[in-house]
This record gives structure tokens, C-alpha cells and sequence, in this order.
């Protein structure tokens, strides 16, 4: 095999760097692309400049993680071209060759690639409630970025709601931060915690530091609630509290909290975006309630030419984005002849951890009944200003079963995120309205760019030409 | 209407301090933050929504939700929470405050 | 699952066309069934500029064209909704000299028709129009023409077709269609069975087959615009532009959006899907920067495309069918049917209760594209 190869990974988080090390051991040269400044991705994002701080105090039990993560990058940095702030926004399809579109400084670049092995990450996944869009309130995701990679903590008395390991983690971060974490509030019912015990025969490391976190927090006297539905954020101009209401032993209870930021999310989706304009297959996930690119276990998919790895491809946390990003480089090798891809032993590791992420799904469930509990005036899409009600009158009125026809009637997704931060209620809403299931809506297709880009690109297109 | 600051430095508070201006007021950021981070310790509003005029101030903080564009004094725009602060940026968040640029 | 209709007309496309010849056809007491492969308007009626200019159109289109003038502010009382019209005013740029005199050309060609085209050049086009940059020799001003919102309008018609009675089958394929020598039968979706008495080909860029379908082929080629959006930016283009000889079109929404193509899209592998070319955006936007100086630090925050349909001489099709007894054709408006939409519905509805339209589309008659026909046939 002599053809020269110009394999891409878009995303230089845990999936992309393990990629590229295993591309790199194979004697290739990817371009590694990455839209933050430093890679590392989310989990393991790096702050700016050096602060200071440790590995331990800024990633605390993932602190070795952490360190082995970077390290290998900046091992493999002088074998790789590496891209950063390099916003990839545009991939094309098969019958128009294999080009991303991409934007540095300013400037469009066409960038030509044999394969492509999408690394994409995850953001937040949020459903709307009255007061949402306020200033103070923040996801989950952003409460623990702002502490790792600017040292800040979003307000002095924080309250912290979801569903999620998560939720429990970055309000025992914020408590070692010396912020007064005013209660956490835990949308899951309380029973739902039986399943831990399941957990803890498979991942007993992440339940165990999930026990401590929590038993921390109410030995610090926070707040610890269950079964919660906020009612709406107090302050108009700013976060001021949270009114909610809660289960009890005998109902439920209306509570209110005073606090200056609210920090709140269900997990994380997916950014599949590049992986639909490359022209892959997609599959409803039920557990996750997301489309996802079809993949193999090694991360192939429908297009042979790209392979997916990482949360992009499934929510499973970065272990298993290390793995599959290895898995989807080893795919390539062996897809190009280079090498066997030898990845029984990865493979069954990855499997171990999404069977986890089944059990954890039923300790912190979605709450698929959030849109019963929210007013219609809440507003659902915040780029667009779109309230619950407005989505309601266009479902109706147009008799739209489909997502893309909701999104065309009501303007819902069609702003600046193009869906990211309201597709998940957005479907929540109209299977509800349709008496369908999430799977049954269809999914918000994307279109370019996948980010918004500068109207004035700066000039003709530069391309690279793979050689 | 209360606009005190949205975000509290627990770390880099003796790093190198970096100028800005806010609505034509002098400020001070660290070395190290990004826009978003700068204007939010020392104010709570990146910008107002196009349709409703309520206040924003970012949302998910890496680049996703699209909602932390800041206008600069020049009349350009960025993404706060993922463009670099640098000495002498000048940022406008209240449009009715003094600018130094006149808009057309 | 299995369903017999029997209607007076049944329509085989629920974009504009046909989802307004839907509501004519019930306001004159016919029997309608309106079919679409997919949900009505999502296509061509729903992927294009969303401009509603008469200017511009070969004189052949203006009867046509000023009837549909007179239906656009009666949306809201017809449908329910405005769908975001607005008589902005459509500018079209002369970069050259030669371009200005071509609009000059065209402004005495359509002068008895009734446009009020305004000419405007030199320096009295910076001062009436300041935010554009002083690029162009000069302009014609069409005062009362302007904009809606595509996405919203042929799915209203279609709804209120449905609300006066019409059968409205969406997601519903036509699997067969053939003249019984007493009207058409239809074989369409999931063993639904559609008589009629009166037939109507809207499918828009899928007319053709249907067309082939009934002996009349005809060369219509698919055509995918290339679309920009921003974001919502404060209001500064209070009106809707073209350019003369240039292929940059742009409008500014009432939310703010600035809308603007040009040139191209690129079929995917499946030509009924298309997507922008990046070629072709990129050059609206640096129209757009060169046009809109202000924009300079607006940002794009979606491209889109869509499948139009385009006739070689630049008009469509409208009229009986040739062949057959009974079918009428209204396809291939060659991007420009937005505008026009409207009242072809009007024409069709006249053409089956009155077997005549009050205005004139003999231009428009598919026999134009007979001898192609022929010839196509002949070298088969």
C-alpha cells in the first residue's frame, strides 16, 4: 500500500488525542483540528495560561487522567499538523470529494482529507424552565469550566439541579472552592438511587467517589432534595433564587431558596452535526433520547471513508472516548491496510463502560416529564425568543409530526445554535403534542455552517490540496 | 436594576492585571481570562436579546449555546467565553452608556 | 390500508401552486384532493429567496404577474396569516453602464403594465439609499414590490384548503396515475385510490415525470439556489435587492435576518436533496460585505438550499395538456414562482370551472416544447 494517506480528526479532546497517538505509532501524520486554544477538550480542558494550580486541584480524582491525557499530547505534537482554533464548519458530501470547510482567524480554508475520524465531544443537554435565559444561570458543564479552566466560580451561593453524576460532583468541587453551595437539587426521585447498588458491582470507583461527594456535602449542611421540579427563577435582572417544588414522604412541597446562580443540566448530547453533513447514517438511541451516527464498535460508519469516536458518537464519558478513539484510529489502520486493528480487548473495555452508562441512566433517569410541569410562557428556544406556547399554536396549527417542519413553522432551532441548547425539548414537546415517542419526530438535520462564521471571510478560499 | 458581577475569582487574583474598558469605564481583568470571564467579574450582562431586550450572560461556556456575543467598542462582535482578553479591549454592554465610537 | 376518494380535481403537488389552486378550486364549489409526496410547501415554495417582485419578468409574465399583486395583501383574510409580507420595494443595481441601460431598456418595455419603476443613478442613488455603498452606476426602483416568508406561505394555503373542505394528503406518494377516458384515476400513497374528474400537474421539479407520464415530455432541468442567512442584525435594508447582470440577491427580514443568494447549489447524490455550493456562498457573501458595508461584522449563521425547476426560455408551464383531456399543467417557474404562485392557483380554478383563464398564458402553453419532444423522440 503506497497511496498516501491525509487522515483528519476533528476535535482534540480525549477520543481525538488517543486517535492521533495511535495514528502517529503507525508512522502517519494526521491533522488534528481543534476549535479551543488549547487541546484537551471539555473534561480535561486546560485553562488559558499556566495558573498555577495542580493536576489535583483542578481535576481532582481524574487528576492522573488528566496529566497521562496531555502528556500524550504534547508527546505526539511535533508527529501530527496540529490545527488549533480551527472551527471545522462543513463537511462535504461523498459525490463532492473530501473536503472540510474550515475557519482560521478569520480566513475560510479548504482542508482535504482521505479519512476522517470525527471527534466532536458533547455539550450540555438542558430543558427550559421559567427564568432559564436569566443572567446567573448556567449549565452544569459551565459551573465546572468555569472553576477548572478560569478559577472561577459562577456567583458566591450557588445552587446546583440535574440529574447526573455530574450534579454532585461540581457541587463538591465548588464547595472546596470555598463558594456556599446552597442546596442540590436532584430532579431524579430518590428510589431511583437503589440502582447505585447495580453500579457499584460494575463501577464501584465512580460510586463510591459519588457517595463521598455526596455524603460531603451534607455533612457541610447543604441542601440535598429529591424528586425536584424548579417553578421559576427568582430575579428578573439576575438570578436571585429558585423557587421549586419537591417529593416528600406524603406529596410534595413548594420550596423557595435565595441564591445568585443556578447551575443546572441532564447529562450531555452529542454533537453530531459534522457526522450528518458527511452523510452518515443516523439511529435513534432510546436510552439517551438522541440520533446518533450508525457506528460499528470499532467506529465506522456508513461512509467509509469517516469513522466517529468519543461522545460525539455516544454519551459514555471520557474513558470510553480514550478508548474509542483509539478503536476508530485502529479501524482506519486496518480499513487501509496498515494494520490489524487487535481491538478485542478495547472493544470488550468499551462495551464494560456503556453497560455502566445503561445502570446510570436508570440512578439519574431523563425527566421525560419536564414539559408537563413548565409553563407554556417559558421560552423554549433562547436564540429565537420562541415560547412553549408558540410552538404549541405552530404544532397545531400546521398538524406537524416532524421536527425539521417545526423548526421551518415556528422558527425553533433556527437561531445562532442552531438547535443545540432546544432540540432536546423541542422533541420532548412534540412527541408530546403527537402522541409519539422521541424517536418518532424525526431529528433536527444540520446545515452549514455548523457554527456561525463571519459574513466577510476574508478573501478567496485557500485550499489544501492532499499531495 | 441590579447588575452586580456573575462570576467570583477564587484563583489567578495575583496574576498580571490586564486594562479593558466597559461602557467607557476602566476595568481590570487577569492575565489568563477570557472576555467572558473579565466582564462577568465585574458586571452581570454580556448583552441584551434582539427580541425581547432581556439580559444575557452566556449560558454554556464553551462555545455551544451561541448566547455570550459581547460587542466591542469598534462595533464588531465576539464569542465571550472563547476569545482571549487583551490589554486595551474595549467592550460595550449597555448601549445606552457613553461609547467612545459612535455607531452608525 | 386502503381508501377511495372521489373528487372533481384532484392536484398532484402541494407546493404554492398547487395548494392555492386547492383554495380557489373550493372557492369556486369544486371537489379537491391536494397530494404531496411530502409535507406541502417544502420545497421550491419553501426553499426559495422569498422574494415577490414583479420587476424583472419577461413581459409575457406581468398580466400574471400584477393579478398576483392583488392577492399578496389579502393574505391574512385568505389564510389566516401574512406570512411576514411586505411591499418593501425591490432595487436592482446597474454595476455598468451597460447594465443600467438594459434596466432602462426594460422599464420602456414594461412601461404600459403598471409597475411605477423609478430610475435612480448617479448621486441621487447615495442619497436616497445611504447604507449602500456607493458601487453601482445606478438602480430602477420597483416601489411596491417585496418579500414574505416562503417557509410559511404554501403551507397556510394548504391548510386553509383543508379547513374549506379540500383532501389534503401529505406524505403521500403518487404511485400511478392514468386517464380512464372519463377522468384520471391515482394510485398514491399506502393503497389510497383517487378518482377525478380534472387532473393538475404542480409537482414542481417532478413535473416532468408526470408530464412523460401522459406522452408530453418536456425539458425541465432542477436548479438549486444557494442561500445565506445571518443573524438577526439590527434594521438597516429596508428594501428587497437584485442586481442587473450580477446574480446577488439580499433582503432584511422584519426579525432582522439578512436572507441573500446567488448562483448555485450542487445536487447530492440523490438529486431531490441538494445543498449550497460553498463556491457560490462565498461569493454572496463578499457580494454582501462589498454591498452592506455595516455588515461587516455580521456573522452567517445558516446556508440552505432546495430543488427548483427551470424551463429553457425562462417561463413555465401553465395550461391544458395537449394529449390529454382534462390534465392541466402549471410547473418550471424557473425560481421566479413565489410571486406568481397566487394567482396561477386563480387560473387554474378558471381553466377547470370556465375551460379558459381571464388572463393571458398562451406564452406559458407546454406545446412550446413540442417540436423537442418530437425531436427527442425521433433520436430515440
Amino acid at each position: 500500500m503506497t497511496e498516501s494517506l491525509q487522515p483528519v480528526i476533528v476535535g482534540a479532546g480525549p477520543a481525538g488525542i488517543r486517535a492521533a497517538e495511535r495514528l502517529v505509532r503507525a508512522g502517519l501524520r494526521p491533522i488534528v483540528l481543534d476549535e479551543g486554544q488549547r487541546a484537551g477538550g471539555q473534561i480535561y480542558r486546560r485553562p488559558l495560561i499556566d495558573d498555577g494550580r495542580s493536576y489535583r486541584s483542578r481535576y481532582g480524582s481524574e487528576a492522573g487522567k488528566a496529566r497521562r491525557l496531555h502528556e500524550a499530547f504534547e508527546a505526539i505534537l511535533p508527529a501530527i499538523d496540529y490545527r488549533p482554533e480551527t472551527l471545522v464548519w462543513n463537511v462535504s458530501t461523498p459525490e463532492r470529494g473530501n473536503q472540510l470547510d474550515v475557519l482560521l482567524a478569520g480566513v475560510h480554508r479548504q482542508i482535504g482529507f482521505s479519512q476522517l475520524i470525527l471527534c466532536t465531544g458533547a455539550t450540555d443537554r438542558v430543558l427550559p424552565f421559567p427564568g432559564w435565559t436569566t443572567p446567573g444561570v448556567y449549565t452544569l458543564g459551565a459551573s465546572q469550566t468555569a472553576l477548572k479552566a478560569q478559577g472561577c466560580t459562577i456567583g458566591d451561593r450557588v445552587v446546583f439541579m440535574g440529574s447526573g453524576p455530574l450534579l454532585y460532583l461540581v457541587a463538591w468541587q465548588y464547595l472546596k472552592a470555598g463558594a456556599r453551595v446552597e442546596a442540590v437539587l436532584d430532579t431524579a426521585p430518590v428510589t431511583s438511587k437503589r440502582h447505585l447498588l447495580t453500579l457499584a458491582i460494575h463501577a464501584p470507583r465512580i460510586v463510591a467517589l459519588g457517595l463521598s461527594y455526596g455524603l460531603q456535602l451534607q455533612l457541610a449542611g447543604v441542601k440535598i432534595r429529591y424528586g425536584v421540579r424548579p417553578e421559576a427563577v427568582l430575579g428578573t435582572s439576575q438570578v436571585e433564587g429558585l423557587r421549586y417544588r419537591r417529593r416528600t414522604l406524603t406529596g410534595e412541597a413548594v420550596e423557595s431558596i435565595a441564591c445568585d446562580a443556578l447551575a443546572y443540566g441532564f447529562a450531555l448530547r452529542p454533537e453530531t452535526q459534522l457526522a450528518d453533513l458527511a452523510g452518515c447514517r443516523f439511529r435513534f438511541n432510546g436510552r439517551d433520547r438522541v440520533w446518533l451516527p450508525e457506528r460499528d464498535a470499532l467506529g465506522r460508519t456508513s461512509r467509509s471513508d469517516v469513522y466517529v469516536a468519543g461522545d460525539g458518537s455516544g454519551i459514555a464519558g471520557a474513558d470510553a472516548s480514550e478508548i474509542s478513539g483509539e478503536l476508530a484510529a485502529a479501524a482506519l489502520l486496518e480499513d487501509t491496510g496498515r494494520a490489524l486493528a487487535d481491538a478485542a480487548g478495547l472493544v470488550a473495555a468499551r462495551k464494560a463502560i456503556l453497560r455502566q452508562r445503561d445502570i446510570l441512566e436508570q440512578a439519574f433517569p431523563f425527566p421525560d416529564d419536564w414539559l408537563e410541569t413548565v409553563p407554556d410562557e417559558t421560552t423554549l428556544c433562547r436564540c429565537e425568543e420562541i415560547t412553549i406556547a408558540e410552538g404549541r399554536r405552530a404544532i397545531a396549527a400546521g398538524s406537524i409530526v416532524e421536527i425539521n417542519r417545526l423548526k421551518a413553522l415556528s422558527r425553533v432551532g433556527m437561531g445562532r445554535c442552531q438547535g443545540r441548547m432546544c432540540s432536546a425539548a423541542a422533541t420532548e414537546l412534540l412527541s408530546g403534542a403527537c402522541g409519539t415517542s422521541a424517536g418518532e419526530v424525526g431529528r433536527l438535520r444540520a446545515q452549514a455552517p455548523v457554527k456561525p462564521i463571519p459574513l466577510g471571510f476574508g478573501g478567496s478560499v485557500e485550499a489544501e490540496v492532499r499531495s | 436594576m441590579s447588575m452586580n458581577p456573575l462570576l467570583r475569582r477564587r484563583y489567578r487574583l495575583d496574576e498580571t492585571l490586564v486594562p479593558f474598558t466597559l461602557n467607557g469605564t476602566a476595568q481590570t481583568g487577569r492575565r489568563g481570562d477570557t472576555v467572558l470571564t473579565a466582564i462577568l467579574s465585574v458586571s452581570g450582562r454580556l448583552r441584551q436579546s434582539e427580541f425581547t431586550g432581556e439580559n444575557r450572560a452566556g449560558f454554556c461556556l464553551i462555545g455551544a449555546c451561541q448566547d455570550c456575543y459581547v460587542m466591542t467598542a469598534q462595533g464588531s462582535r465576539v464569542r465571550a467565553c472563547s476569545t482571549a482578553l487583551l490589554a486595551d479591549m474595549a467592550f460595550i454592554t449597555d448601549l445606552g452608556a457613553v461609547s467612545e465610537t459612535a455607531h452608525d | 390500508m386502503s381508501r377511495r376518494i372521489s373528487v372533481d380535481v384532484a392536484i398532484i403537488g402541494g407546493g404554492l401552486v398547487g395548494s392555492s389552486a386547492a383554495l380557489a378550486m373550493r372557492k369556486a364549489g369544486l371537489s379537491v384532493a391536494l397530494i404531496d409526496r411530502g409535507y406541502c410547501g417544502a420545497q421550491a415554495s419553501g426553499v426559495n429567496y422569498g422574494g415577490v417582485r414583479r420587476q424583472g419578468r419577461p413581459p409575457e409574465q406581468l398580466p400574471l404577474s400584477q393579478r398576483a399583486h392583488g392577492i399578496w395583501p389579502q393574505l391574512k383574510a385568505m389564510i389566516g396569516i401574512d406570512a411576514e409580507y411586505m411591499r418593501s420595494g425591490h432595487l436592482k443595481l446597474a454595476r455598468t453602464g451597460k447594465d443600467f441601460a438594459k434596466l432602462e431598456a426594460y422599464a420602456e418595455t414594461v412601461r404600459d403594465y403598471g409597475l411605477g419603476l423609478e430610475l435612480v443613478a448617479g448621486s441621487a442613488l447615495v442619497r436616497r439609499f445611504p447604507w449602500l455603498s456607493a458601487q453601482a452606476v445606478g438602480a430602477s426602483l420597483c416601489p411596491d414590490d417585496g418579500h414574505a416568508n416562503p417557509r410559511l406561505v404554501a403551507p397556510a394555503f394548504a391548510g386553509a384548503a383543508e379547513r374549506a373542505g379540500a383532501i389534503v394528503l401529505e406524505q403521500t406518494p403518487v404511485r400511478e396515475v392514468a386517464a380512464t377516458g372519463n377522468g384520471f384515476e391515482i394510485l398514491a400513497g399506502d393503497g389510497i385510490e383517487i378518482r377525478c374528474q380534472q387532473l393538475v400537474n404542480s409537482a414542481g421539479a417532478w413535473s416532468d415525470r408526470f408530464a412523460a407520464n401522459f406522452n408530453e415530455p418536456v425539458p425541465l432541468t432542477r436548479i438549486y439556489p444557494s442561500m445565506v442567512v445571518t443573524e438577526p442584525l439590527p434594521l438597516r435594508l429596508p428594501v428587497s435587492m437584485g442586481e442587473q447582470g450580477g446574480s446577488f440577491y439580499g433582503r432584511q427580514v422584519a426579525r432582522g435576518n439578512y436572507v441573500m443568494g446567488g448562483g448555485r447549489g450542487l445536487p447530492l447524490g440523490d438529486p431531490d436533496y441538494s445543498r449550497p455550493s460553498v463556491t457560490a456562498a462565498s461569493s454572496v457573501m463578499q457580494r454582501a460585505i462589498t454591498l452592506f458595508p455595516h455588515l461587516a461584522g455580521a456573522q452567517v449563521i445558516r446556508f440552505w438550499s432546495g430543488t427548483e425547476a427551470e424551463m429553457p426560455d425562462g417561463n413555465p408551464v401553465i395550461g391544458p395538456s395537449e394529449t390529454t383531456s382534462g390534465l392541466l399543467h402549471a410547473f418550471g417557474f424557473c425560481g421566479a414562482g413565489f410571486q406568481t404562485a397566487p394567482a396561477v392557483g386563480e387560473v387554474l380554478a378558471e381553466l377547470v370551472t370556465e375551460g379558459r383563464s381571464t388572463t393571458p398564458i398562451d406564452a406559458f402553453s407546454i406545446g412550446r416544447f413540442r417540436k423537442v419532444a418530437a425531436n427527442t423522440a425521433a433520436s430515440l
